[in-house]
């Protein structure tokens, strides 16, 4: 069902965790279909310097989740904003169809781990 | 790696007699049940043997049996068959909220097709209640169906009442068995069902060939048109092979079934009270005793079932799930839903079934291994981290009420 990419990355989750004092932290999903994700971030100079993850979900969710923080890390802001959760899929190696949808949010949520840190350091 | 079966709900291995019957059927007595030659009589001898047994496992007669191509295909020629046979009387069908896709599916088809539909609800544990069912009988009902045993949470209906109520009603009752077969004792002769519909693959049969038992005098349409085979009511050249397999199987199945089944329920409970003993926040699925042997459904708060079965399947344990991700419809169970559930409880459910082969040991394997995944999979769950906080805030909260007494 899934790739050997994909399967790595949910048996052997990078940055899997909770941050202590993160400037950032974005959440998505929802109940209903099952998966929802939390990304932390730690910004420096307009650069993610560190990220992590809690997951609760499926293989894929889990799997997007860790490759993305995988994908940003040490990214600009901008640079990280651009990623799109289909940039996410492509870096997995594709992920089976009826996944794409409801369990491959991680750019959505590191979008919004974005967002809350620039709504929190506005004079930045 | 050694692989440990627990999904036996979703198919059994073929017992070896089982084979070893079907295999001359493969071979050299080929010939077609219809033709009149001594080829043809040869099938023919067989499919009339596999009947009687069939038959005979159920306490009904031959002529009662119609083989089908599985489950399925039963459930669907006895809900489909009954209301065209019926429509003149009435248009209206009985089922419960808990069936199996290949009844809901075909009673919702109906539906749109103008027939008139009463979901029955059922209570916490998956059970129907007899008196919902007194009430839901209208004139114009034709068919009532609801099954013998639910295939994901294993809750045993009250069949002998609600097909009593039919009865007196004079309303058709059908039940799709398939789930019940081998598991709990049986008896059509006893029993004032109208309909039952099998599938071997469930009891160490072969897969791809079920039954219907239609109680003579029942009226029923065919749903395909062709040859006069089955009593013209399933036309097609008939899967002698399969049908010699299922014939074995049921004759196995029904042997012994309080012997097999109480040992079969003892592991269960031994599984059930090893998970809630020994990982936190596990709840039972379904009923605590009206419950097929072999079956386990568990929900495990904070994690979803899918990457459950997931590591379950890299250690070589097979299981299965409720979870919308599992699902393909992006859905939860509509099982765990109908019994109240709410939809973190659905995603994290895990369903194991046992089946003859497993043993004390595989079974404290799979828990043991499940425990692991459960510490792993929390680790990383948002959901269980809030649980911890709150749990934490609260034993914070009871040692400062503690001190302020003190003082
Ligand atoms: C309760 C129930 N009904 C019907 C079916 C369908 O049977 P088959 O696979 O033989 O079509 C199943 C199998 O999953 C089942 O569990
Ligand atoms: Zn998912």
């Amino acid at each position: 069902m899934y790739n050997e990419k994909v399967m790595d990355h949910f048996q052997n989750p990078r940055n899997a965790g909770e941050m202590l004092k993160p400037s950032g932290v974005g959440e998505v999903g929802n109940m209903k279909c099952g998966d929802i994700m939390k990304i932390f971030i730690k910004v420096e100079n307009d650069h993610i310097v560190d990220i992590n993850f809690l997951t609760f979900g499926c293989g894929a969710a889990i799997a997007s989740s860790s490759v993305l923080t995988e994908m940003v890390k040490g990214k600009t802001l901008d640079e990280a904003m651009a990623v799109t959760n289909m940039d996410v899929a492509n870096q997995l190696g594709g992920l089976p169809e009826a996944k794409l949808h409801c369990s491959n949010l991680a750019a959505d949520a590191l979008h919004k781990a974005i967002a809350d840190y620039r709504s929190k350091n506005l004079s930045a | 790696m050694k692989r440990i079966y627990l999904d036996h709900g979703a198919t059994t291995p073929l017992h070896p007699e089982v084979l070893e019957a079907m295999l001359p059927y493969f071979g050299q007595v080929f010939g077609n049940p219809s033709s009149v030659h001594s080829f043809g009589r040869e099938a023919r001898r067989a499919l009339d043997e596999s009947r009687e047994k069939t038959a005979l496992a159920l306490g009904a007669a031959p002529e009662e049996i119609i083989f089908t191509s599985g489950g399925t295909e039963a459930n669907n020629l006895a809900i489909q068959g009954v209301a065209e046979a019926l429509s003149a009387r009435g248009r209206h069908l009985i089922t419960s909220a808990v069936e199996h896709h290949a009844v809901l599916d075909t009673v919702k088809a109906l539906g749109k097709r103008g027939y008139a539909v009463t979901l029955l609800p059922v209570d916490g544990c998956g059970m129907v209640n007899p008196g919902d069912l007194k009430q839901a009988i209208r004139d114009d009902t034709v068919l009532v169906s609801v099954m013998t045993a639910n295939n994901e949470i294993g809750t045993v209906q009250p069949i002998e009442d609600l097909a009593r109520i039919c009865r007196e009603r004079g309303v058709y009752f059908h039940t799709d068995a398939v789930q019940a077969i081998g598991n709990i004792p049986l008896n059509l002769k006893e029993w004032p069902v109208d309909l039952l519909s099998l599938s071997a693959h469930k009891f160490y049969g072969p897969k791809g060939v079920g039954a219907l038992f239609v109680r003579r005098g029942t009226k029923l349409a065919k749903l395909a048109f062709g040859g006069g085979q089955e009593r013209k009511m399933r036309p097609g050249t008939e899967n002698l092979p399969g049908i010699v397999g299922l014939a074995k199987a049921i004759e196995l199945a029904v042997t012994d079934i309080p012997a097999r089944s109480t040992s079969m329920a003892a592991l269960r409970d031994h599984l059930i009270a090893s998970l809630m003993e020994q990982i936190e926040k596990v709840r039972l699925n379904g009923h605590p005793v009206q419950r097929l042997p072999g079956n386990v459904n568990v929900s495990v708060s904070y994690v979803e079932g899918e990457s459950l079965l997931l590591d379950l399947d890299l250690k070589g344990i097979a299981a299965s799930s409720g979870s919308a991700c599992t699902s393909g419809s992006l859905e939860a169970s509509h099982v765990l839903m109908a019994c109240g559930l709410d939809h973190q409880t659905a995603h994290g459910s895990l369903r194991l079934t046992l089946g003859h082969g497993n043993t004390l040991e595989e079974v404290d394997y799979t828990v043991a291994t499940l425990k692991e995944s459960v510490a792993r999979l929390r680790g990383m769950s948002s959901l269980y981290k809030s649980y911890r906080r709150e749990v934490d805030k609260s034993r914070h909260a009871g040692e400062e009420t503690i001190c302020i007494t003190k003082k």
